[in-house]
């Protein structure tokens, strides 16, 4: 029933982005040029990322609000490896980064798979104890870029065909999980286990080893964005990506992944992550103080999900009144 | 929580009112108040300035604002909904107060726009939550976000002061001796919470609804009115938190109580309150109120900086619920074999 409904959803908010796009580039054309959409993408590479991770979690029915602390604390870790050990090739690094923030997220995964604790407090508690400990391991201070080696701070940057590495793992990351959702049994369990649980459990699937996995996926996501972040501002501290986790949420819940779990796509995460890109990127472009960030995400995020509650009971609603009218 | 539930499965609604659960909970509060008695004695032990009434005094801060909040979100908690925007409620109602200063609004006006703000958030998330059906936990998510933004548009990286003298009493007044008027706001607050949760109409209503939403509304209790009513409850001890920890500053920054949702919602379920609704008391939380408040002091004396006692703050929240779960586990495999 929901084959119909998704790419409807989708429609709309690519028709939302694009609006918006011509209504900036009415009074600013500068704004779409290519080489500046190319940059507001890798500007909101990732957020797509993690969003991605986010929205497997959501739909099983958790939520990961550790993924910011869990970026930050990965970052940390790899710049500090970095300093420590400047030789240190970028696919180790880039391995470390997976591995590390992926162990946090098999944390979070554990304590709602086997104490089937709620997410919400797992993940709340996670988030500060992650945030707590880049401050213990770098006692407070910051990495700064010229301490960092140039071959770790290039990576994200550097190009191919044109485009940066940064942009280019986005993409990569969006291909994997459109076909992980579609073409694999583990991505086929994601929408079972948040769609019916007790269907899925009889169907043979582990629920709450699904709810671990999804959290795994999230956190390596995040792990690997870390570093990706670190490398890119080039810089690393405890406050690294503050309040980010919302954005992430955000972006999911714009993108029509349901809270309910069950619903949602690959394009719709991907979509939310790019409407709050250009928002973002077009706040200052338009003259219009970036203190307006937080507000608007905010308000799109109540938005997209009265909208899209509205949409799933009317579909309720008709399903019971067939029913009435056959029994 | 006999055998291991489903996670996150939504409507999970186990009977708890027979359950062995229920009977750890009724001892929750007596194992509670042995911690903290045993942190209060360690605190004494290890640093010589704990025993000092004035001491003790200025350590209520540390938790007598986020009870306030506490106990309205404990009735929130048990009717089965939550609410993250509460710190962002504060900074709003703060960023409004401070805006009502720079025009030169007296304390009288200040208290009651602080108020007044507290309610109409909390009556804007009771729409999204009991008109319009959604999720509370996505729409708090969305407020948190909406009430700070606010305050950032409003102030950006500028700070309001300039609050009159008088209105100083609220953080910083004493009753009388060492008894500060905040903690006289906590006492207060909190016989009136107890007695609405424990012996009225309205708090049978709400672990009604916790229970078993569907049941309650069968038995003739209007269950979108009462999470309504908690939620202009749970935004109005916000409003008041505001007023006490602006009085307490004297300046009102965007940034003011960030994470203070997660210490509240710590504080209610380490009081006892069971996350998914049903079962929890006011007294849990005043005795929660208490360790939290004497653990961060204790910890403040021995120099343990703040986000450090972040880290112990976190890892009480998944403590607190893991620990009870593990030795049910524990229990059961003895019994099992």
């Amino acid at each position: 029933m929901s084959m119909r409904s998704i790419p409807v959803r989708e429609l709309i908010l690519g028709g939302a982005i694009l609006v918006l796009l011509a209504l900036i580039a009415g009074r600013f054309p500068d704004f779409v040029a290519p080489g500046n959409l190319a940059n507001v993408f890798n500007d909101t590479a990732p957020l797509i990322i993690l969003a991605l991770g986010q929205m497997v979690v959501i739909m099983t029915r958790c939520i990961d609000l550790s993924v910011a602390a869990n970026l930050a604390l990965t970052g940390m870790v790899v710049a500090m490896l970095n300093v420590a050990v400047p030789w240190l090739p970028i696919p180790v690094i880039l391995a470390i980064a997976v591995l590390l923030g992926a162990l946090m997220g098999a944390v979070n995964g554990l304590l709602v798979w086997k104490l089937a604790i709620p997410p919400i407090v797992v993940t709340l508690g996670t988030m500060t104890i992650f945030r707590g400990i880049i401050f213990l391991i770098s006692d407070g201070k910051w990495v700064n870029s010229h301490e960092m080696s140039p071959a770790f701070t290039g990576f994200p940057r550097a190009e191919i065909f044109g485009l940066p590495v940064l942009s280019w793992t986005a993409i990569a990351a969006i291909l994997v999980f459109a076909v992980m959702m579609a073409r694999t049994p583990l991505g086929r369990s994601f929408f079972a286990v948040g769609g019916n649980p007790h269907a899925a459990v009889y169907t043979g699937i582990d629920v709450g080893k699904t709810q671990f996995l999804a959290f795994v996926l999230s956190g390596a996501l995040a792990g690997l964005t870390g570093y990706l972040w670190v490398a890119r501002y080039a810089v690393a501290y405890v406050d690294i990506a503050g309040g980010f986790e919302l954005e992430v949420v955000a972006a999911c819940v714009i993108g029509g992944i349901s809270i309910a779990g069950g619903v949602g796509s690959v394009a719709g995460a991907v979509l939310g992550a790019i409407f709050l890109g250009v928002v973002k990127n077009a706040l200052p472009v338009v003259n219009i103080s970036p203190f307006w960030q937080l507000a608007i995400s905010g308000s799109a995020i109540l938005i997209a999900v009265a909208f899209n509650a509205r949409a799933g009971r009317a579909k309720g609603r008709i399903i019971l009144k067939s029913a009435e009218a056959t029994s | 929580m006999t055998d291991t539930p489903l996670p996150a499965t939504g409507r999970h609604v186990p009977d708890r009112l027979n359950s062995r659960a229920h009977r750890v909970l009724r001892s929750w509060e007596a194992l509670l108040l042995t911690v903290a008695i045993a942190i209060f004695i360690a605190n004494s032990l290890a640093s010589p300035y704990f025993l000092d009434a004035w001491n003790l005094s200025d350590a209520t801060f540390n938790f007598t604002e986020k009870a306030m909040i506490a106990f309205a979100m404990a009735l929130l908690i048990i009717s089965g909904e939550i609410d993250l925007s509460v710190a962002s409620i504060i900074a709003l109602a703060s960023t409004m107060m401070g805006l009502a200063a720079q025009y030169g609004a007296g304390t009288i006006e200040l208290v009651a726009i602080g108020l007044v703000v507290g309610l109409l958030c909390g009556a804007f998330n009771a729409v999204f939550v009991t008109v319009l059906g959604l999720p509370s936990i996505v729409v708090t998510i969305g407020t948190m976000s909406l009430f700070r933004g606010v305050s950032y548009i409003i102030l950006g990286d500028e700070a309001f002061r300039g609050y009159p003298d008088s209105f100083s009493w609220f953080g910083q007044g004493y009753v009388y001796w060492v008894f500060t008027v905040e903690m006289v706001l906590f006492a207060l607050i909190a016989v009136i919470y107890g007695v609405v949760l424990h012996k009225t109409n309205f708090g049978r209503a709400v672990y009604a609804i916790g229970n078993n939403p569907t049941g309650a509304l069968f038995s003739g209790i209007r269950v979108q009115r009462v999470k309504f009513i908690l939620f202009l409850l749970t935004g109005l001890m916000s409003g008041v938190a505001a007023v006490c920890l602006t009085s307490r500053l004297g300046s009102t920054r965007p940034s003011i109580a960030s994470g203070m949702e997660l210490e509240v919602v710590t504080m209610v379920v380490l009081g006892g309150v069971n996350i998914l609704g049903g079962s929890g008391s006011i007294p849990g939380v005043v005795i929660a109120a208490f360790v939290m408040g004497l653990v961060t002091f204790g910890l403040g004396l021995l120099n343990v900086p703040g986000i450090v006692m972040s880290i112990v703050i976190g890892l009480l929240l998944i403590g607190v619920i893991a620990l009870p779960r593990l030795a049910a586990m524990a229990l059961n495999r003895r019994k099992a074999s």
